[in-house]
C-alpha cells in the first residue's frame, strides 16, 4: 500500500516538473528578451557574454523613446488596432445576430464564405491588395490599413458571436419584447449583456491580431511615422551595430499588454479560431 | 460551437422566422461588402494581373495570356524553393502535432500551477511573430547569443557557430521558430478535444482494467481524431502562408536558400520588381490554399450544427 502511494507521488512530481520545464521553454525567449532589454550596449557585444546583465540598465526603457520613434510606432499601432476593432464590431454584430436568430436563403453560403475568408491570409493576396489600395489612392494611409485589418479578422468575430447568440434562448428576448421593449432595446439590454464574454473575446482577439499584423503594413505603409510597431522596429535590424537593447525594450512594451489580454480570453479562443468545428 | 455555449443551448434550437434574403441584407450587408472589398477584390485583381504584362504600380494592362506562367515555370530558381516549401509545411506541421499531443495530455492533468503553465504557453501565441523571430535571432547569434554561450560552457562547442546564417543549419532553425509559435494553438485545440471526452467512458475503461496507455490509444486518441484533423489543416494553411519568420531572420537568403513559395513570391514582386512571375506564383499559392480550405470545409461540415 505504502509503495503504491509513493509511486503515485513520484509520478505526480514528474508530471509537475515536466510541465514547469515546458512552461519555461515557452517563456524563456521572452525572459531572454527582457534580460537583453536591460543591458548596456557595450555589454551586448562583450566577449565572453553572460547569462545575466552585469549592470541592470533600467534607463533603456526611458531612453528608447528618444532613440527610436517608438511613440509614433505605438500611436500608429493604437490608431489602426482600435479602429479596426470598432469596425469589426460594427460589422460583425448584426451579421452574427441575424445568422444566429433567423433562417434565410443564402445563409449557408454566407457563413461558408465567412469561414473561407478566415483561411485566406493577406500574404498570398498581397499583390492584389497592393494594387487595390493603389487603385483607391490609399497607399500609406491609416484608412486602408484599418479596413484591411478589419476585413481579414471579421470571420473570427462573426463565427464566435454567432455561436454565443445561438446559445441564448429566444424566449428571453421575446419576454423583453412583451414587456414593451423594441427589438433594438431587447438586443441592447438583454441579449448583448449575456453575450458579453463573446464580445470581449472578439474585441481582444481582433485588437491583438491587428496589433501584430505585419505583411500588409510592411507593404503599403511607407512613411516612418505611420508604421505600426512590428514594421517600425524591423528597421533596427540590418543596421550596423544593431541596438538590441532598445529593440527589445520596444518589443517588451508591445508584447506584455497583448499577452495579458490573451490570457484573459484563453478559454474562448479555440472556439473562435476553429470556427464551429471543435465541440 | 463552444463547449460552454453548447452546454447551455436548449435541446432544440428555436429559430424565430424564416425570412427572405432581402430582409437579411441590412444585417449581413456590411459584412458582405467588407469581405468583397478586402478579400474578394484582391483575389480577382491578383488573377487578372497574372495574365497581363505590368509593373507593380503600372496602370496599363496588356493582356499577355500565359506568358507570366511560362516565365515562372522556366525560372530555375523556383524548383528548389518548391521542394523547400514542402519540407517547410510538412516538417513543421508534423513536429508541431507530435509535440502538441503529449503536451495537451500533460496540461489536461490536474496539478498545482497548471494555470501558470497554460499562461506560459500563451506567450508565443499572443506575441507578434515578428518580435518572437527577432528574439530567436538574438538567442541564436553566433557571438552574443544565449545558445552558443550555454553550449560553450557545457563544452559542446569550442568556437561560435552562426546557426542562422550557416547554410547547413539555417532553414532548420527557421523551422524550429515556426514550430515554437505553432505548438501553443495546436495544444489548446487538442486540449479542448480532450476535455470534450466524457469522463465516464474513461472511468469505465479504467474499471475494466485498461492501462493509461491503452485508454489513450484505444479511447482518447480515436476521439481526438477530429480535433487533430482540424488543427493540422489550420496549421498547414498558417505555415504555408507564414511570412514574418523567414523575412525577419534571413529574408529568404542567402540568395533563395531559405525561401518558401510565399516569401519567394513577395521577393519577386517587391524586391526584384518581377511582377509577372510573382503574380503567377501568387495565383499558384492561392490555388493551393483554396484546395486546403475546401478540404477544411468538408471536414468541418460533418460536425457543424449551425449550417
Amino acid at each position: 500500500m505504502s509503495t503504491k502511494v509513493k509511486k503515485i507521488t513520484a509520478k505526480k512530481v514528474a508530471t509537475i516538473l515536466g510541465a514547469y520545464f515546458i512552461a519555461w521553454i515557452f517563456v524563456y525567449p521572452y525572459i531572454n528578451m527582457f534580460l537583453t532589454s536591460v543591458r548596456t550596449h557595450e555589454e551586448l557585444y562583450a566577449t565572453p557574454s553572460t547569462h545575466f546583465p552585469q549592470v541592470w540598465q533600467w534607463r533603456n526603457y526611458i531612453d528608447v523613446w528618444d532613440n527610436a520613434p517608438i511613440a509614433s510606432f505605438l500611436k500608429s499601432s493604437l490608431i489602426v488596432s482600435v479602429s479596426a476593432t470598432i469596425l469589426v464590431l460594427i460589422v460583425s454584430l448584426p451579421a452574427a445576430y441575424f445568422t444566429a436568430r433567423y433562417r434565410f436563403r443564402m445563409r449557408g453560403p454566407f457563413l461558408l464564405l465567412v469561414l473561407a475568408t478566415q483561411m485566406f491570409s493577406p500574404t498570398a493576396l498581397i499583390i492584389g491588395i497592393f494594387r487595390e489600395v493603389d487603385f483607391f489612392k490609399l497607399l500609406d494611409s491609416y484608412l486602408a490599413l484599418i479596413i484591411l485589418n478589419a476585413g481579414f479578422n471579421l470571420a473570427f468575430s462573426i463565427w464566435l458571436l454567432s455561436g454565443f447568440f445561438s446559445s441564448i434562448p429566444v424566449e428571453i428576448e421575446e419576454a423583453a419584447l412583451i414587456d414593451g421593449c423594441t427589438r433594438i432595446q431587447a438586443l441592447r439590454r438583454v441579449t448583448l449583456p449575456i453575450a458579453l464574454p463573446g464580445l470581449v473575446t472578439a474585441v481582444i482577439f481582433t485588437f491583438v491580431a491587428a496589433w501584430n499584423e505585419f505583411t500588409i503594413a510592411l507593404t503599403i505603409m511607407s512613411s516612418v511615422d505611420k508604421k505600426p510597431i512590428p514594421v517600425g522596429i524591423t528597421q533596427f535590424i540590418g543596421q550596423y551595430d544593431v541596438a538590441w537593447e532598445y529593440l527589445f525594450s520596444a518589443t517588451m512594451i508591445a508584447i506584455v499588454p497583448v499577452v495579458i489580454l490573451f490570457i484573459m480570453i484563453e478559454k474562448y479562443l479555440v472556439g473562435g479560431l476553429t470556427a464551429g468545428s471543435v465541440k | 460551437m463552444l463547449k460552454n455555449s453548447a452546454a447551455k443551448r436548449p435541446k432544440k434550437l428555436k429559430v424565430s422566422h424564416n425570412v427572405s434574403f432581402l430582409s437579411a441584407l441590412p444585417w449581413i450587408g456590411p459584412a458582405l461588402v467588407l469581405i468583397l472589398l478586402v478579400v474578394i477584390w484582391p483575389v480577382i485583381e491578383l488573377i487578372r494581373t497574372s495574365f497581363t504584362d505590368i509593373s507593380l504600380a503600372g496602370s496599363l494592362l496588356d493582356f499577355n495570356g500565359l506568358a507570366n506562367y511560362r516565365d515562372l515555370l522556366a525560372n530555375t530558381d523556383l524548383y528548389p524553393v518548391v521542394r523547400r516549401t514542402l519540407l517547410w509545411v510538412f516538417g513543421i506541421v508534423f513536429f508541431t502535432v507530435l509535440l502538441s499531443l503529449p503536451l495537451a495530455q500533460l496540461i489536461n492533468q490536474n496539478f498545482p500551477g497548471r494555470k501558470y503553465v497554460r499562461w506560459a504557453m500563451i506567450f508565443p501565441w499572443a506575441a507578434s511573430v515578428v518580435m518572437t523571430s527577432m528574439i530567436w535571432t538574438w538567442i541564436l547569434d553566433a557571438y552574443s547569443g544565449e545558445l552558443n554561450l550555454t553550449l560553450t560552457q557545457l563544452g559542446l562547442i569550442s568556437e561560435p557557430v552562426d546557426w542562422v546564417n550557416n547554410p547547413g543549419s539555417s532553414f532548420y532553425f527557421l523551422m524550429w521558430v515556426a514550430v515554437f509559435v505553432s505548438v501553443p494553438f495546436t495544444t489548446f485545440v487538442l486540449l479542448a478535444g480532450l476535455q470534450s471526452i466524457p469522463a465516464d467512458i474513461v472511468e469505465a475503461a479504467s474499471v475494466d482494467g485498461a492501462t493509461h496507455w491503452q485508454i489513450y490509444r484505444r479511447i482518447k486518441f480515436p476521439l481526438l481524431r477530429n480535433s487533430l484533423l482540424i488543427a493540422s489543416i489550420i496549421n498547414i494553411i498558417n505555415v504555408f502562408n507564414s511570412f514574418p519568420i523567414i523575412w525577419v531572420m534571413t529574408r529568404g537568403g542567402p540568395g533563395y536558400e531559405t525561401d518558401t513559395t510565399t516569401t519567394f513570391a513577395y521577393k519577386l514582386a517587391f524586391i526584384e520588381s518581377n511582377m509577372g512571375q510573382s503574380t503567377a506564383l501568387g495565383v499558384f499559392n492561392f490555388m493551393i490554399i483554396m484546395v486546403i480550405v475546401g478540404f477544411y470545409l468538408r471536414v468541418t461540415k460533418a460536425t457543424r450544427t449551425e449550417l
